[in-house]
């Protein structure tokens, strides 16, 4: 299958911390890809790296979006990223605590919309047209993740899983081919992490997107991934398919330590 | 109980230390000796024992509220409903209002009343366009003045120099306001918060100060005398006329301004600048352009200044710098929070209680600022919010095939 993105080398450093060692990996089309480590390994300053949001010290971030030109990333702006199409959820959950449910997900809709200032004043009809789209859009995906008669509360209000499940919502609404969830089963019960895994499942299957994942539920891991990472101290230790990684020694050792 | 009169004593005692010099000394010049008016002493602790008790009563009260709101407002739909009840109810209420007082004002009060509500309705407009800075981008501007500044100046040089009208002169003044919010934007993009706020405030200052000194252009400290107010048709109107024609003038303005900000909050640009201020960034991580985001909230709520400013120049028919002083920026600021972040109904209210009230109140002016503090310390104590916390636009599901049907009962049932 096609690769969506490639890493060569790429390297982070704080200081003298090097958070990211000469990383070099590849996800490809519609596949579920995790990325696992002990606490610190650097999963998510990997993912900070190749959305924007970090600069990587050195090496360089491809991605190959389909039907078009593959682009260099490394070091552009977050919100370029995004409209190149890829979305992520963080870690620490940044939802928009005083908008609602709803216009949470319509956000995510801003790059793909292009109405400003005078359509809104003057309701044009573009901007009027626009603007029912993207809340169709927007219960449509609310739908799908059983949230749309949750559509008018605040973002604050929700559980903590719903926060988790409606930051991806908001994601998918940038339309992504790749989207990466930093810890998105964080906080959840059993139950609700059942939900998500056939969530994710769903949207590869359906949706067609590549999906990296950053997890610490093994089960969760084990059970949907394509592919697993494993990195330690900002290196990459391990890749393979679940039941190579379960067997590796270096995994078994970097988990349980010496 | 006992612990209550214990606090309040010492607060009264407190309060009296403070006061002693003030309150209980008076210095006889003539007789040379000092006056001890002890029986002030009495009041100043009974007063100050007597309204920490409430102050600590009401504040309890509160707190327990908070808690009781918090437990009950997980994820339920009462809430919704709730929420859009107060939003039509805002609607209808900010708009009867205005119709109500474009009918009385003018027709039955006097041309003194009248310019009174011409400034409270100015400051309805400013407050407007800040909300759009503060209220909804979050970006804290405390130079705003500077663009209403820029418009009067824009009026009164044109005019002193072109002869060009009022009328002409307002779109000339919003373009030119709105670029110099774009202009000053551009160096304070990076920054947040507090320094935000000072580098802000040093730009309106700078502006005042370039007014008052580049004496060639600005005529300096001096000002510029003889600004004419908008004709009405080539018709010359009397004074109370002009002030009739300036008060319709004003409230569709206030009018144009509501109507604009309640479209824009319910927008793709909008929301990207509530985004903004909620967390700047997730904001860019969902493919939002904080630079522009940011770029367009300074330069419409400048835009809207500067209408304003050519306005204030026509009304007071003289421009100097003295009227641009931070103490403007104080007052706009405090108009939006006061009102409720990013609330039209908020704005228009506190506006009218800071600008009406003062005027009203003129038998205790000494006290102004006095009572302007205290009512701004009570405020964020007790309705951190603002008087009108801003309720969002609600969506709904439009009507499709029969599959979405059933999403649609979903949503109907909160
Ligand atoms: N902005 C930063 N400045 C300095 N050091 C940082 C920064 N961000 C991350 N680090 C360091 O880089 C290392 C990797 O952190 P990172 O957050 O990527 O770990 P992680 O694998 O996501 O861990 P966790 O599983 O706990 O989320 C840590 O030692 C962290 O302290
Ligand atoms: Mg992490």
């Amino acid at each position: 299958m096609a690769v969506v993105l490639k890493t060569d080398k790429i390297t982070k450093s704080f200081g003298g911390l090097l958070a990211l060692d000469e990383m070099t990996l590849d996800f490809r089309e519609q596949e579920i890809v995790a990325l696992i480590g002990p606490n610190g390994a650097g999963k998510t300053t990997f993912f900070n790296n190749i959305t924007g949001m970090y600069t990587p010290t050195s090496g360089t971030v491809e991605i190959f979006p389909p039907n078009q030109k593959s682009v260099k990333i490394q070091g552009m702006k977050p919100n370029l990223i995004t409209e190149l199409g890829l979305a992520r959820t963080f870690q620490n959950i940044r939802l928009f605590g005083n908008m609602t449910v709803i216009e949470n997900v319509m956000v995510g809709r801003h790059c793909r919309t292009k109405s400003h200032i005078f359509g809104a004043v003057f309701q044009t009809s573009s901007f009027k047209r626009e603007e029912k789209e993207s809340v169709e859009k927007s219960f449509a995906l609310l739908e799908m993740i059983n949230m749309s008669h949750l559509a008018g509360n605040l973002a604050k209000n929700l559980s903590y899983a719903d926060q988790r499940r409606l930051e991806i919502a908001r994601a998918l609404a940038t339309d992504p081919f790749l989207l990466l969830l930093d810890e998105p089963a964080a906080g959840m019960n059993p139950q609700e992490t059942e939900d998500l895994d056939q969530l994710i499942v769903h949207l590869r299957d359906e949706l067609k997107i590549t999906i990296l994942l950053i997890e610490h539920d093994m089960k969760l891991v084990m059970k949907i991934s394509d592919r697993i990472f494993v990195m330690n101290q900002g290196r990459l230790i391990a890749q393979g398919t679940p039941v190579e990684i379960q067997n590796n020694p270096e995994v078994i050792k970097a988990y349980l330590g010496e | 109980m006992v612990e209550n009169i214990k606090k309040s004593s010492i607060i009264a005692v407190w309060f009296i230390f403070l006061s002693f010099p003030l309150v209980v000394l008076r210095v006889d010049y003539i007789d040379k000796t000092i006056d001890y008016r002890w029986h002030n002493i009495l009041w100043i602790g009974i007063g100050a024992f007597f309204i920490s008790w409430v102050w600590r009563y009401f504040l309890k009260r509160k707190n327990e509220s908070d808690k009781s709101s918090e437990g009950k407002n997980q994820g339920t739909s009462a809430s919704t409903s709730r929420f859009q009840v107060q939003k039509i109810f805002e609607h209808k209420f900010a708009l009867l209002g205005i119709l109500i007082a474009a009918a009385i004002v003018p027709q039955f009060m006097s041309t003194y009343q009248t310019s009174i509500f011409i400034t409270a309705m100015m400051y309805v407009v400013l407050g407007l366009g800040l909300n759009i800075v503060v209220g909804m981008a979050g970006l804290l501007d405390l130079g705003y003045v500077a663009f209403y500044a820029v418009g009067a100046y824009t009026y009164g040089l044109l005019n002193l120099h072109f002869g060009l009208g009022f009328w002409i002169s307002i779109p000339i003044a919003g373009v030119l306001a709105a670029s110099f919010g774009v202009l000053l934007g551009i160096p304070v993009l990076r920054l947040r918060g507090d320094y935000l706020a000072i580098v802000t405030l040093g730009f309106g200052e700078i502006v005042r100060l370039v007014l008052e000194n580049w004496d060639v252009v600005t005529r300096g400290p001096s000002g510029i005398p003889g600004i004419p107010k908008p004709a009405f048709f080539g018709v010359k109107l009397g004074f109370a006329g002009n002030m009739t024609y300036l008060f319709y003038i004003i409230l569709a303005l206030v009018v144009i301004a509501m109507v604009a900000t309640r479209r824009l909050q319910s927008s793709r640009i909008g929301r990207s600048w509530v985004a903004l201020r909620e967390d700047e960034i997730a904001c860019q991580a969902m493919g939002i352009d904080t630079t522009k985001a940011k770029l367009a909230a300074f330069g419409l709520g400048a835009f809207w200044a500067g209408i304003i400013g050519v306005f204030f120049a026509a009304k007071s028919s003289f421009v100097s710098p003295m009227s641009f002083t931070f103490f403007e920026s104080a007052i706009i600021l405090s108009i939006v929070v006061l009102g409720g972040m990013g609330s039209v109904l908020g704005v228009i209210l506190a506006a009218g209680i800071l600008i009406l009230l003062p005027e009203y109140l003129r038998f205790m002016a000494d006290y102004r600022l006095l009572i302007f503090g205290a009512l701004m310390v009570v405020m964020m104590v007790f309705k951190p919010g603002g008087l009108i916390t801003n309720i969002r636009q609600q969506y709904t599901l439009p009507k499709r095939n029969s599959k979405e049907e059933l999403a649609e009962l979903h949503s109907s049932e909160t």
